[in-house]
């Protein structure tokens, strides 16, 4: 529905209130908001800071069940990532974070799938459905 | 002909039709700012311009073009900054041209002067949408170090008790400055508790609390004690969740309750209202 670039700090902040937006219209809690929103802030600025850049994309989609929920990809043409276990782990970071972002942003949302390889980029796909 | 002694003749023409030239000159330009400057203000300025053109024209005076397009660059920058748009801040070069054009018309044999006078005007125009460009841009630069200032006060709460109230996104920019104006009151008023409000920033990532964090040791290093407030019910949940951890840095729902925490800390005492 909505591609974004991110390629600066201010291409996040846009991303966040366009969650914000989206989400707000499907219907999702104020805490389910708040949880998405900031998933989609630090995917947003993995894809910045490791990817060297990036697109997200934001769809409002349908569960099998008929509830409304809010899909967002994030895509990236960077380094990708060589172990995705150790990237995945709470604390683990490649230099100065605090490795909290990937693991925590899984944690925030409902579904979460990453794709990635060495020299081929990352992507990662995020869904929360509305209770 | 070359372009020297057409501009010799025109600026010889424009220096006997000066007040025919100015007068309508004015009247153009006044016409397009809507009333926002006053007749006498503009004609005033125009003449200041009008000796530049004058002289630039004439050829002999080197200095005259470089003076000439300063003049210009501070007109379109102080247009730019009371607001005017680019239109009406080139109008007052441009219009010259017209008043120019309707004088020269019934002198036929003036026309290849006039035509390269109107290129140099054309160039001049350029040069003050240029500037205007620039100057806006400044401008627009100025609100956002202002707003930036405006969004991070330090406050006074009680004796020895500080609050920052923080609003909008925590980037490493407003942390720098929150930071060194926060150091700096704790210092200089010996304040030994700064309260930091998160009520107004919409998110709290893993960027958000690393600045947190960053700030909360700075302030321990001055020797004060920092609480941080305004977490709210889905922030709790969603620091949780993140996992984010506060280590043993107090924070409270609410700017009431960080405050009663400090008294209490300083030995105040408060009854619940
Ligand atoms: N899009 C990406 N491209 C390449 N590497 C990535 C990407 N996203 C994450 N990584 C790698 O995974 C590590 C863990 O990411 P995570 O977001 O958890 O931590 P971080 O970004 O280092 O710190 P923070 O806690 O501030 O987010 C990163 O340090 C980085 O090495
Ligand atoms: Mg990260």
């Amino acid at each position: 529905m909505e591609e974004l670039p991110i390629r600066t700090g201010n291409d996040v902040v846009r991303v966040r209130q366009q969650v914000r937006a989206v989400a707000a219209e499907s219907g999702l809690s104020l805490v389910d908001q708040t949880k998405l929103v900031t998933a989609a802030s630090e995917l947003a600025r993995n894809a910045l800071v490791h990817g060297g850049g990036g697109m997200a994309r934001v769809d409002v989609v349908t569960s099998g069940a008929g509830k409304p929920g809010v899909r967002i990809g994030f895509t990236d043409d960077g380094p990708g990532i060589a172990d995705v276990d150790q990237a995945l782990t709470d604390g683990w970071t490649s230099g100065g974070g605090l490795g909290l972002g990937l693991s925590g942003a899984r944690r925030l949302v409902d579904e979460f799938e990453l794709n990635s390889k060495p020299g081929s980029g990352t992507s990662v796909v995020v869904v929360k459905w509305s209770r | 002909m070359d372009v020297d002694s057409n501009q010799g003749r025109m600026g010889a023409y424009l220096r006997d039709h000066q007040d025919k030239v100015v007068s309508r000159w004015t009247e153009l330009v006044v016409a397009g700012l809507r009333g926002r400057s006053s007749a006498a203000e503009v004609r005033r300025e125009l003449e200041d311009l009008y000796s530049l053109v004058i002289r630039a024209m004439s050829g002999a005076d080197v200095q005259a073009a470089g003076e000439l397009r300063a003049a210009l660059a501070e007109l379109s920058r102080s247009r730019a900054r009371n607001g005017f748009t680019p239109s009406e801040t080139a109008l007052a070069i441009f219009a010259l041209k017209d008043a120019v054009y309707e004088l020269v018309a019934d002198t036929t044999d003036l026309m290849p002067e006039y035509l390269a006078f109107s290129r140099t005007i054309d160039d001049l125009g350029l040069h003050t949408f240029e500037t205007y460009a620039t100057a806006r841009e400044q401008v627009i630069a100025d609100q956002a170090a202002s707003m930036l200032e405006l969004t991070t006060p330090v406050i006074r709460l009680w004796d020895g008790i500080i609050a920052v109230p923080l609003v909008g996104t925590l980037d490493s920019v407003r942390t720098q400055l929150v930071m060194e104006k926060l150091l700096e009151t704790l210092v200089a008023t010996g304040a030994e508790h700064a309260v930091l409000d998160i009520t107004g920033v919409p998110t709290v990532d893993t960027e958000v609390a690393q600045h947190l964090l960053k700030t909360v040791s700075a302030v321990r290093l001055v020797g004060a004690e920092c609480i941080i407030s305004g977490i709210r019910p889905q922030v709790a949940q969603t620091i949780v969740a993140l996992g984010i951890e506060f280590g043993d840095i107090a924070t409270k729902a609410s700017l009431a309750d960080a405050l009663a925490h400090a008294l209490s800390r300083t030995g105040h005492k408060i009854g619940t209202a």
